[in-house]
């Protein structure tokens, strides 16, 4: 069967530009949204542009052990605290041991501040940046390969355990660590140790702050933008079809010449790689990280994410991910559904109408949900309580009722193109999941 | 006997205090289609299960090609060229047919995560290699219109059928069939004993198949080995087994409606 | 000589005290993981939900006290009524967290209700700590047992509150020990934990057993809380991270002790109580909890089963 292959071969001169063009694509985009679209949407708009770009990098990442390979992850956070970490710790003492100071040195595409820029685009501090967040990423990658190769032997349940446990485990470790260094220490100062050294003074239970910021809305969406190209074309190849078996069923998988832990293993260890890609991200946003901020609490958020959008759907875990990322600030004042909100509610509504196999159940919940959403702003003004407060208790509700309703979460282990009409798919990829029954062929 | 693709010497395993299955022989060699039968209860699926190393024999050699097998990980016996079917049909469900069968395709084509995510050259070949193959199969199968359905939702004989494509499509040298006609109407375990036997010529196999239907049994298998409480009680040809008392004893075995 | 061997005895004696809630605690977590093979994260909510309680039945107890019948006031009804009627409401509150949370998601893939549990956690955190429950400030708990040193042991003084919660604790963990494995209801609810589908066609009403699990395991976790509540009566609120880490370290002792396992809960609560209050006494208090986290990786790496748990077979 091997001799076949070369008959399928690609010619070689087209190897690089199918390996490099969503990157090309990736960067034009990235670049899009932050030369046109963040001036466009303000400071705050722009802060949510990058907290969404980094929840969905966490909950693609966690996808791809807990739904294509259908595991039981509970520690992400913690990868995304040992990357983060280790990037600011380099990109501080890196700083100081390159420029002689903690100050921002990166070009246009880093700048992270008010008021205009005049530089180049891209410095050396950028490289600083780069590689740091690169490096977070490999810690997190190493200790994913450490924590995984033991405990995914085990049966389900303890893996959870063991995820959970080491997800504390990093945050007491981390809080354990000396102070960190600044101008001012002396016993050490900053120039007694050498670099390694100094990345290991963390900053303890007080955290890690006055790194420079270098995460721009560039960054985070060129990261997201490669993580997603990744990860889907990890779902579809026999690779991703591999994983999956491994969660429709072991035993058969097996039988099938699949190396079972060998699979879950590298799945580990690649999201927890892009874990701490976005625990750089994230870290490097204003400079500051608390290894008591990134808990099992935080982990919690990201396997939400997963199980809301679909265990095992990028494009679920995705949406699911800004959602949950804009919903608490939604949830701090709601605002009417007026205009805007009736506009989105209608353009959903259409798309539903369009492309859902079953139109009635997601149209009733949309209705339903609007009338939630109003019959709520009008109680607490009427009863004069501020909703701010019941945020959290909406928001537990809400996951309570959704898991009974809609264990599957938005798209099951479906992408949202697979609800496209066969005739629409241009793209017709060599996907795993066929369409859902009763979509139009 | 040395050149039997299959050789099973005196394999055997207990479950705690009950002896499951007790000095299991057989040999297997190559293009042959033998069967293994016995009253419910009698071992012959943990006798498969031990030959698939999905348990560890308590003693006992298993060998494939001369390769010896026991004791291995079921994924490396597979990839010695050993495939199976299950008793309860254990296809993977969400997936399409299409992708159950490239499962199976794919472990001669194995290709690390950079390859993949790069789409080199190399994985590029083999995917279309893979989805080539595969569709092959599924047309010999005649499960080519059903490509893209998702394997739940199969009819029951289809989702056999399928099991036994996906096995079909690792390549392997030694097919072992679990019931594979259970739950079919009397027309399609006659397509079935068809499709076997093509398949048998076509791949170059010897085939192990467990069943229950005596017709199909007798018809289809040139070698029957009886098993009754984890022994083997008799082996030989159809007609052989047809008139031993001992099977007729301990299995009043009637051919299927 | 003396000095150090009246800090061991403190230690001792700290370490006994709060092992035992732990363990407590932690039994709630064994019966509820041995049935369903499933982690109830709201556990470480209801036992703080019993700890308040305790605060709101004594303090309204007394406050009625103060305008009506002398006999609220009695410290020894206080003694009885405040823990069982903090008791009596967290059972009611575990029952409908199962009959509505997690029933419906008796079929469901495991990490929905997983989320169900976090959903229901924060639902009780959150709650909790609003203007018209528990409040957003920490309180004091009335006073409900006397304030008695029973005797002394090498300088230290046992109050009455450690033995009360070490008497308490072991009463409640034999009662436990019996009715698992010495009644009709133990052995049904261990033929559940074994194969639930079975035990159904076997005639058992696996509703109810799973029900009154889950009541068993709120009971436990309230008379934990007011045990709390009385050795340490500066209750912070709901949402805070005290009760977490709290649970956690139940959570810990659990599957230090063998998750599953009646027994191993019991012994797992003491262990971790021991190893934190020594930890944090001879080693340092900066890294308290480290310590209990490190005796969970080592217990992961080398016997995650635990001391006393059933093997965790190897996937094949």
């Amino acid at each position: 069967m091997t001799s076949t292959t070369k008959q399928f071969r690609p010619a070689l001169w087209t190897a690089l530009p199918r390996a490099l063009w969503p990157v090309a694509v990736s960067v034009v985009f990235a670049a899009l949204l932050y030369f046109w679209v963040a001036p466009r949407i303000g400071g705050f708009g722009a802060d949510l542009l990058v907290n969404s770009g980094i929840a969905i990098i966490l909950a693609t990442s966690l996808t791809v052990v807990n739904g294509f390979t259908g595991q039981f992850s509970i520690g992400h956070a913690g990868f995304m605290s040992l990357g983060g970490y280790t990037a600011a710790t380099i990109v501080y003492y890196g700083s100081y041991r390159l420029f002689g100071d903690f100050d921002f040195h990166g070009g246009l595409l880093s700048w992270t501040g008010a008021g205009a820029f005049v530089g180049p685009l891209l410095t050396k501090g950028d490289g600083l940046f780069v590689i740091a967040c690169l490096c977070g990423a490999i810690v997190a990658a190493i200790a994913g390969w450490i924590v995984g190769l033991p405990s995914l032997r085990l049966r389900g349940d303890y893996l959870a355990i063991v995820t959970l446990g080491f997800g504390e485990i990093v945050r007491v470790i981390i809080q354990g660590t000396p102070d960190q260094l600044d101008v001012t220490s002396t016993d050490p100062g900053l120039g007694d140790l050498s670099f390694p050294q100094l990345l290991t003074h963390l900053g303890g239970a007080l955290g890690f702050s006055g790194a420079p910021a270098y995460s721009t809305v560039f960054w985070v969406w060129l990261t997201v933008a490669l993580t997603l190209v990744a990860i889907i074309r990890l779902k579809q190849s026999s690779y991703g079809r591999a994983l999956l078996s491994v969660r429709e069923d072991e035993i058969a998988a097996a039988a099938m010449g699949v190396n079972i832990t060998k699979y879950k293993v590298r799945a580990f260890v690649f999201s927890a790689f892009f874990a701490g890609a976005a625990g750089g991200l994230y870290a490097l946003k204003v400079g500051t990280i608390n290894a008591g901020e990134l808990a099992f609490q935080k982990s919690f958020d990201i396997v939400i994410m997963v199980v809301l959008g679909g265990l095992g759907s990028v494009s679920g875990a995705a949406l699911a991910a800004v959602i949950l990322t804009l919903l608490p600030e939604l949830l701090r004042d709601p605002p009417s559904l007026w205009p805007w909100g009736l506009v989105g509610a209608a353009i959903v509504a259409a798309l539903i109408g369009l492309f859902a196999p079953r139109k009635r159940g997601p149209l009733l919940t949309l209705v339903g949900v609007c009338a939630a959403w109003e019959l709520m702003r009008w109680g607490a003004a009427r009863a004069g309580i501020s909703l701010s407060d019941y945020r959290m208790v909406i928001y537990a509700l809400a996951l309570i009722v959704i898991m009974c309703v809609r264990p599957q979460g938005l798209f099951g282990v479906r992408e949202i193109w697979d609800y496209l009409p066969q005739s629409w798919q241009f793209w017709r990829s060599t996907s795993a999941i066929a369409a859902p029954a009763g979509a139009p062929a | 006997m040395s050149d039997a693709l299959l050789e099973v010497e005196n394999v055997s395993i207990a479950f705690g205090g009950l002896k499951a299955v007790q000095n299991f022989n057989l040999s297997l060699p190559p293009g042959s289609l033998y069967g293994l039968i016995g009253p419910n209860g009698a071992g012959k699926t943990t006798a498969f299960n031990l030959l698939t190393g999905v348990y560890r024999p308590d003693a006992g050699v298993v060998r494939l090609g001369g390769r010896r097998v026991n004791g291995k990980r079921p994924y490396k016996i597979a990839r010695a060229g050993l495939a199976r079917t299950f008793q309860n049909i254990r296809l993977f469900g969400e997936l399409s047919v299409l992708d159950n069968v490239r499962v199976g395709c794919q472990m001669r084509h194995p290709h690390g995560l950079w390859s993949t995510v790069l789409r080199s050259p190399g994985y590029v070949a083999a995917e279309r290699a893979i989805h080539h193959h595969s569709l092959e199969l599924l047309e010999i199968f005649g499960l080519q219109d059903q490509s893209l359905q998702q394997a739940k939702n199969l009819p029951y004989g289809n989702q056999r059928r399928l099991e036994i494509a996906r096995a079909v499509a690792t390549g392997p040298k030694v097919l072992l069939l679990d019931e594979p006609a259970a739950g079919m109407n009397p027309r399609e375990k006659i397509e079935l004993m068809n499709l076997i036997r093509f398949i048998r010529e076509k791949f170059s196999l010897a085939i192990l198949l467990i069943e229950h239907d005596m017709t199909l049994v007798m018809n289809v298998c040139e070698q029957i080995t009886v098993l009754d409480h984890g022994e083997i009680i008799a082996r030989g040809s159809p007609t052989e087994i047809q008139s031993n008392p001992k099977v007729i004893e301990a299995y009043l075995g009637q051919p299927d409606a | 000589m003396n000095h150090s061997l009246q800090t061991l005895v403190q230690t001792l004696t700290d370490g006994i005290a709060v092992g035992a809630l732990y363990a407590l605690i932690a039994l709630g977590y064994t019966l509820v993981f041995g049935i369903l093979q499933f982690i109830n994260f709201a556990h470480s909510d209801i036992f703080a939900l019993g700890a308040w309680l305790s605060y709101a039945v004594a303090a309204g107890l007394l406050r009625a006290a103060g305008h009506g019948p002398a006999l609220l006031g009695n410290p020894i009804f206080l003694a009885i009524a405040v823990p069982v009627g903090a008791i009596a409401l967290c059972s009611l509150a575990g029952y409908c967290i199962e009959r509505f949370a997690y029933r419906p998601l008796r079929n469901a893939p495991r990490l929905n209700v997983l989320i169900a549990a976090i959903g229901v956690s924060l639902l009780l955190e959150n709650t909790g700590q609003l203007g018209w429950a528990f409040g957003p400030y920490p309180r004091q708990v009335p006073q409900i047992l006397p304030d008695q040193v029973l005797f002394s042991i090498a300088g230290v003084n046992i109050h009455l509150v450690d033995a009360a919660i070490l008497i308490v604790a072991l009463i409640l963990m034999a009662a436990i020990q019996f009715l698992v494995y010495r009644t009709k209801f133990g052995m049904a609810m261990r033929a559940v934990s074994f194969n639930l589908k079975t035990a159904s066609l076997m005639g058992i009403n696996v509703d109810q057993v799973i029900s009154l699990t889950f009541v068993t395991g709120s009971a436990l976790a309230a008379a934990a809380g007011f045990l709390y509540a009385m050795k340490y009566p500066q209750l912070q609120q709901t949402a805070s991270a005290v009760w977490v880490l709290l649970g956690l370290k139940a959570f810990v002792a659990a599957v230090v002790g063998g998750i599953g396992n009646v027994r191993g809960a019991m012994l797992g609560g003491l262990l971790i109580g021991l190893i934190e209050f020594f930890g944090a006494q001879y080693i340092s208090t900066d890294y308290r909890d480290v310590y209990v986290f490190l005796v969970l990786i080592l217990v992961l790496l080398i016997r995650p089963r635990g001391l006393l748990g059933a093997p965790v077979m190897e996937k094949v």
